[in-house]
């Protein structure tokens, strides 16, 4: 296009030029909106992310750094160097002829230091006039990975991950596995109260878990479920309002006709509905799923209302706030053990976002 | 989600149909269907409505758990402690004083984002998609730890970057996000603000499915940016709003984790922290006045109701549901 402008401005009636102008300018007011709108979105996004980045420096840094208010942002270290199996700091030492150089300080007295070359150790001491007392350390970046190692073995990680994921691998089974069946019986059958019933499905999903707790509580005292897995597991294989809703919604996109050439084969309406409504839902039913799995891995109310002081079953979640609370004076490894607890749910996300995005597109906001 | 209310207004036009007797064929499909909603229909009575109904009862009793042996019942003076404890309405309050900080700046924030990831002149769409989620992945326990640390008055990047611009936050005239009973309010709104994804992926789906014919028809009177965004996209986007107003408000009713791994049930700063949960679970769980932590769960049952009842009443005021929706 911007071939045909600069070939033609001449030879071009006026009108015609009027028009090429306009398409320019509009062009290029585009390309400077859609650079302004991006270039926001960009600042806000870093904004927005700016806590994840500080989590990630102050997980690296070690315990003094990383509650010293005027330490560096990156995780940094006083350099030392190794010379005959001892250790020396670096400092940066201004030379008479004016060049500062970076040297491993071997011999300190008041007003004159022996200083060695880390680049060039061979080429022998270097005496040096001035206080070694006034030279700045050379710090260089030093990021503490022994920190998750640390985090890792302190919490006991591999036991939190297995009751985590034993937690939100069981009850999304049971949640998705009922939820289907009882969104289908809403989705594809007539019955009384049907629709008085599915309202009341629905009002359940403003009901205030509060009220129930207290009972609910007691019950599962009495049965000695108390301190076990059991009270946050078991009603999950009851269908969860908001799954059954998503679903149904699902299914009512599904053309009935499927179903009817599996009836007239003879079909009854459990194999109809895993013949025929399963394997036309695997969107619909993985991110239901991914939806559960990330609730359950998040879960904190329950568990550590359940679970009371059986700290070894402790999720996560609820690991994760108690070591908090213990290790306060050590938040490089607070923050390592926090990173370590967002790694694998972020992972997922990313790797799966595809199925997310389309998740809430088939919630039923876009039909 | 403008579904949802269609869903139930559904409901409504059913439960209207004219009774026929029911052919054999009929009551087979009947009992099928109850058949397959049997888990959800079980799982209701013993897990929701059994409970709701003892809770009732719970309320009217003495009953502490370290003795369940010596429950008693004693009428309504749960009830009457219920209401007078100054708790629980210091509670009712600091919870309302949140809500109206938080769900207007989170309703706002949410469909400001949408808006933004909406844009036809946003260039790699996907990607701030999935980097604006992605705060909303990370579990709320290790979020609140990480904003705990960006807050730090002294060493937290948030008062080190409000310094540079000239202002003093860091020492001890600073800004002491946890220790000040109003800035704390803020520090639990960037926490909530930072797991607005959801909202905000509703809100971009509700955008998606506007007709662009609409848009395409008021440029072509004139309208301008604002105009539209006004004349079009806020009605027929208002019962996405309206869905997540209620599921906002409904929420924050029973607001919770981010105040209890942070303070527990101390109330830090100046009771601040004391919202209605937290104060139900010190007297249920902590103090073990199961009968007096009845009461409170009715209250706030009762609370939620109202709230419930009161928007769904709005919502004919400014949602709406065209006829003209495929």
């Amino acid at each position: 296009m911007s071939l045909k402008i600069e070939a033609s401005p001449r030879t071009s009636p006026a009108p015609e030029r009027d028009a090429t102008e306009t398409a320019t300018r509009r062009r290029r007011k585009r390309i400077l909106l859609s650079g302004c709108t991006t270039l926001a979105a960009f600042l806000l996004v870093v904004l927005f992310l700016m806590p994840l980045g500080y989590g990630v420096v102050s997980a690296l840094k070690d315990k003094d750094s990383v509650s010293d208010p005027n330490s560096s942002i990156l995780p940094v270290a006083a350099e030392v160097f190794e010379y005959d199996g001892e250790e020396y700091d670096v400092y940066a030492v201004p030379m008479p002829d004016g060049e500062v150089r970076e040297l491993a300080l071997v011999e300190k007295s008041r007003e004159s230091s022996v200083f060695i070359d880390p680049a060039d150790p061979d080429a022998g001491p270097i005496e040096w006039d001035g206080r070694w007392r006034s030279l700045e350390p050379v710090t260089g970046f030093a990021p503490q990975w022994g920190n998750f190692v640390e985090a890792w073995n302190t919490l006991d990680f591999p036991r939190m991950f297995g009751w985590t994921l034993f937690y939100a691998l069981t009850t999304m089974v049971g949640s998705v596995v009922s939820s289907a069946l009882v969104a289908y019986g809403f989705a594809r059958f007539r019955f009384p109260f049907r629709g008085a019933l599915f309202a009341l499905l629905l009002a359940t999903i403003l009901l205030p878990p509060a009220v129930t707790l207290v009972p609910k509580y007691a019950v599962f005292l009495q049965m000695g479920w108390v301190g076990t897995y059991l009270p946050l597991i078991v009603p999950h294989f009851f269908a969860n309002a908001f799954n059954v809703f998503l679903l149904r919604q699902y299914f009512l996109t599904i053309p009935k006709e499927l179903e009817e050439a599996a009836r007239i084969d003879g079909a009854g309406p459990i194999r109809t509905f895993l013949r025929v409504i399963v394997p036309q839902s695997i969107p619909a039913l993985t991110a239901v799923s991914l939806f559960h799995f990330f609730y359950a891995w998040n879960d904190f109310f329950e568990p550590m209302l359940y679970l009371g002081g059986n700290r070894d079953l402790a999720p996560i979640g609820v690991g994760l706030s108690y070591f908090s609370g213990l290790y306060s004076t050590e938040p490089h490894l607070v923050m390592a053990a926090t990173l370590l607890a967002l790694a694998l749910p972020l992972t997922i996300f990313f790797a799966a976002q595809r199925v997310f995005v389309r998740g809430i597109v088939i919630s039923g906001v876009d039909k | 989600m403008s579904d949802f209310t269609e869903a139930i207004r559904e409901a409504r036009r059913e439960r209207r149909a004219p009774k026929r007797p029911a052919s054999p064929m009929q009551r087979r499909e009947a009992r099928w269907g109850y058949a397959f909603i049997s888990p959800w229909l079980i799982g209701f009575v013993l897990f929701s409505m059994l409970p709701i109904l003892a809770s009732l009862v719970f309320s009217t009793l003495d009953f502490q758990l370290t003795a369940p042996e010596e429950a008693a019942f004693v009428g309504a003076s749960n009830w009457e402690r219920a209401l007078s404890d100054p708790d629980t309405w210091t509670s009712l309050l600091v919870t309302l004083r949140f809500s109206i900080l938080f769900l207007p700046l989170s309703l706002i924030f949410a469909l400001g984002l949408a808006l933004l990831l909406n844009s036809a002149h946003l260039k790699a769409t996907n990607l701030f998609r999935v980097l604006f989620y992605a705060p909303s992945m990370v579990p709320l326990v290790a979020g609140i730890i990480i904003w705990q640390q960006v807050l730090n008055p002294q060493t937290g990047w948030v008062n080190r970057l409000i310094e540079l611009t000239g202002v003093q936050a860091t020492g001890t005239g600073g800004l002491r996000w946890f220790d000040n009973p109003v800035l704390v309010l803020f520090a639990f709104s960037f926490i909530g603000l930072w797991g607005v994804g959801g909202t905000m992926l509703v809100n971009l789906a509700g955008l998606q499915s506007i007709p662009t014919e609409l848009y395409e028809a008021a440029s072509l009177d004139g309208a301008g940016w604002w105009r539209r965004l006004r004349s079009v996209t806020l009605p027929l986007l208002s019962p996405v709003m309206f869905f997540n107003l209620v599921i906002g408000s409904v929420g924050i009713l029973q607001y919770f984790v981010v105040p209890w791994v942070l303070f527990g049930d101390s109330g830090h700063p100046d009771g601040a922290s004391r919202f209605l949960l937290i104060h139900f679970y010190q007297q249920a769980f902590a103090f073990g006045n199961m009968g007096y932590g009845a009461a409170l769960a009715w209250f706030i049952f009762i609370v939620v109701a109202a709230l419930t009842a009161v928007l769904f009443g709005t919502a004919r005021y400014w949602v709406h549901y065209g006829s003209e929706r495929p």
